[in-house]
């Protein structure tokens, strides 16, 4: 039992994080029309610059703070001189431009720092657990990944349904032309929701700083998780993006603990744990598939 | 009688001349590394060619053709690992033992790879655009999981081969047969593809790739249409697999990684979408590139990804557009 609820706070913490990812980016794809590959690059930017600062200053928030900056103004920079020429392309041309800032993040980060991966310490004051559960002592890091994570969909929620820039950019969605024409800078607001994306993958990248290795490919690997997301979610629903992120999050994280044990029910220990093993590792794959058999569109599509 | 040649005919006698001609150069200039590297040109041409025939004229922008590659490269690596070491792949129901013969382990990787597509392309193709990006990318890495976890077979660290097949006649062993195979097995699809894409069944595809709507309104089954040619792709995409396992000796997951999907992509994007010649251009270019840029700088990478967005920004039809100029679309 402990460990179930262990397993499922870590898959809420997956979760979150890959909600991070897949706002920016499902706002990307489903207002600009635009398949953005590089958008893990991002995660990789905001994972080094905040490892580097936390590392120099010996603050965290210092740290947080910069990985956002970098992420953020990355992100803008790249809009402006890259993305932005690419919004009336054919998809192909977008994936073949994106796969090309990925080798160019990839290789500059490489130059930047080194090969060798870095690690990042979890800050004092957030290195221990606390008990949230009477008897379940869970990482009180983990606990405040998942706060800021739940923090910023709410921030999210009003942004979008009650702010004025929310209704811009839902007017930007649905017609581009018509909010040009009623004095919307339809131009600047691309530039704003793409370094909002970025800026959210960077905070995704630093807080998994401390969890994971901060290493050239991390992007890439979370990358493909946020596309399943997405797609689980339907392109361009924000709301899509976060039941689909927290399914994928609980269905890696439960199936990768459980299947072998499972397995082993009926099965002998060795070939259980291959079976399981795999199974695990294809299962989201196979929730996308099944998902999509269902709901080709997505399970809450965005211009349902 | 005598047409005046054009710039098309000549780019392509050239090339097929220079195609031919390559082994002995090699050995007579002392760098016989070049008929390996050629090897693998052509048979990433291969693969760039079957995608450009689902991309390029059935508009469908597939980011998992690697999977299709990969498989047919561990088809023919476990039937060979079976072969020597004289275990049956399944003892039951139906015995199945391993084999070292091209003749049998080809036209399996190629049979696999098209169950393969089959499956995957009934799914996804039941979506388009954005969404077809997406969930070909996905299962493509369902497969590249299913083999880093699949231990019986070498996991992460992949799998050797003890030897390259047997095929009667050749000795394949040798770096200047194999070449040849390759090059005459890469021309024999380019001659199917270009039959394909001017038959009416590529009229049809060709029609879908422009509105699959009015394709629709004019009584074609769209989707069987399309299926049957993503299978026709990944067929050829698994015999390049078979090939690269040959080339190399060694297979791993890697091959169907989506990083390697884009490669494929790439090839056939640098070459020109939709010229079925272009992406054997796009090939050997990135190869060659891969091959070439790290001896002048360890930080290719920097300079190669600029490049790719500077094509795509700049050169509409790729490289063979720039090389045939405006003939690129007479097929």
């Amino acid at each position: 039992m402990l460990l179930v609820i262990e397993q499922l706070l870590n898959g809420l913490q997956l979760g979150i994080t890959l909600f991070l990812m897949s706002a920016g980016l499902t706002l990307v794809f489903g207002i600009m029309q635009v398949i953005n590959l590089a958008h893990g690059s991002f995660y990789m930017i905001g994972a080094y610059v905040g490892a580097t600062v936390t590392a120099r200053s010996g603050s965290f928030p210092l740290g947080i703070a910069a990985a956002l900056s970098a992420a953020a103004l990355a992100g803008m920079l790249t809009e402006s001189l890259v993305l932005r020429r690419l919004y009336k392309k054919d998809h192909v041309d977008q994936v073949l431009a994106t796969f090309g800032l990925i080798m160019f993040f990839n290789e500059l980060t490489r130059i930047v720092w080194g090969r060798q991966p870095l690690f990042m310490d979890v800050p004092h004051w957030l290195s221990g657990s606390i008990e949230i559960i009477p008897g379940i002592p869970y990482p009180s890091y983990r606990i405040a990944v998942i706060g800021v994570g739940a923090l910023v969909a709410l921030f999210l929620y009003f942004l979008f349904a009650h702010s004025r820039i929310g209704m811009q950019i839902r007017a930007g969605a649905s017609n581009r032309d018509m909010a040009g024409a009623l004095g919307i800078n339809i131009k600047r607001l691309y530039t704003l929701v793409f370094g909002m994306g970025t800026l959210l993958a960077g905070l995704a990248g630093v807080m998994a700083g401390p969890i994971l290795a901060v290493e050239v490919g991390m992007g890439e690997s979370i990358l493909i998780l946020t596309f399943v997301v997405i797609v689980i979610g339907g392109i361009g629903s924000v709301r899509g993006a976060f039941v689909g992120a927290l399914l994928v999050g609980m269905v890696d994280t439960l199936g990768r603990a459980f299947l072998p044990g499972f397995f082993r029910l009926f099965l002998s220990a060795a070939y259980a744990d291959g079976v399981g093993a795999s199974l695990a590792s294809m299962s989201i794959y196979i929730l996308m598939a099944a998902i999509l058999v269902w709901r080709p569109r997505g399970l809450l599509p965005a211009h349902a | 009688m005598f047409r005046t040649p054009t710039r098309k005919s000549l780019s392509l006698v050239a090339g097929g001349l220079l195609l031919l001609c390559l082994p002995p150069i090699a050995h007579l200039s002392g760098e016989p590394y070049l008929i390996s590297l050629f090897s693998r040109i052509l048979i990433y041409a291969l693969a760039a060619v079957s995608l450009d025939l689902i991309l390029g004229y059935g508009g469908m922008v597939s980011l998992g053709h690697a999977a299709f590659f990969g498989i047919g490269a561990y088809v023919t690596a476990i039937l060979s690992s079976h072969n020597y070491e004289g275990i049956a792949i399944l003892p039951w129901p139906i015995t199945l033992a391993g084999h070292a013969s091209a003749l049998v382990a080809w036209p399996l990787a190629m049979m696999i790879a098209a169950l393969l597509a089959a499956l995957i392309g009934a799914l996804s193709l039941r979506t388009s655009g954005m969404h077809f990006i997406m969930i070909t990318l996905a299962f493509s890495q369902m497969l590249y999981y299913f083999f880093v976890s699949l231990e019986a077979y070498g996991g992460d660290d992949g799998l050797s081969l003890f030897s390259r097949n047997a095929l009667p006649g050749l000795d394949l062993s040798k770096d200047t047969h194999f070449y040849y195979l390759c090059l005459a097995l890469m021309s024999v699809f380019l001659v199917i593809a270009y039959r394909l894409v001017h038959s009416p069944f590529g009229m049809v595809i060709r029609g879908c790739r422009e509105n699959e709507k009015r394709m629709q309104a004019l009584g074609f089954p769209t989707f069987r249409y399309k299926l049957a040619c993503f299978v026709i792709a990944g067929a050829a995409a698994g015999l390049a697999g078979a090939l690269v396992a040959n080339q190399t000796e060694y297979v791993s997951p890697g091959l169907m990684h989506w990083s390697r999907s884009g490669v494929i992509l790439i090839m056939v994007l640098l070459g020109g979408t939709g010229t079925l010649f272009g992406p054997v251009l796009g090939a050997a270019t990135f190869l060659l590139l891969e091959e070439f840029l790290p001896i002048y700088t360890e930080h290719w990478m920097l300079y190669l990804g600029p490049f790719l967005i500077v094509v795509v920004l700049f050169a509409r039809h790729g490289l063979y557009g720039i090389l045939v100029g405006r003939e690129r679309d007479n097929g």
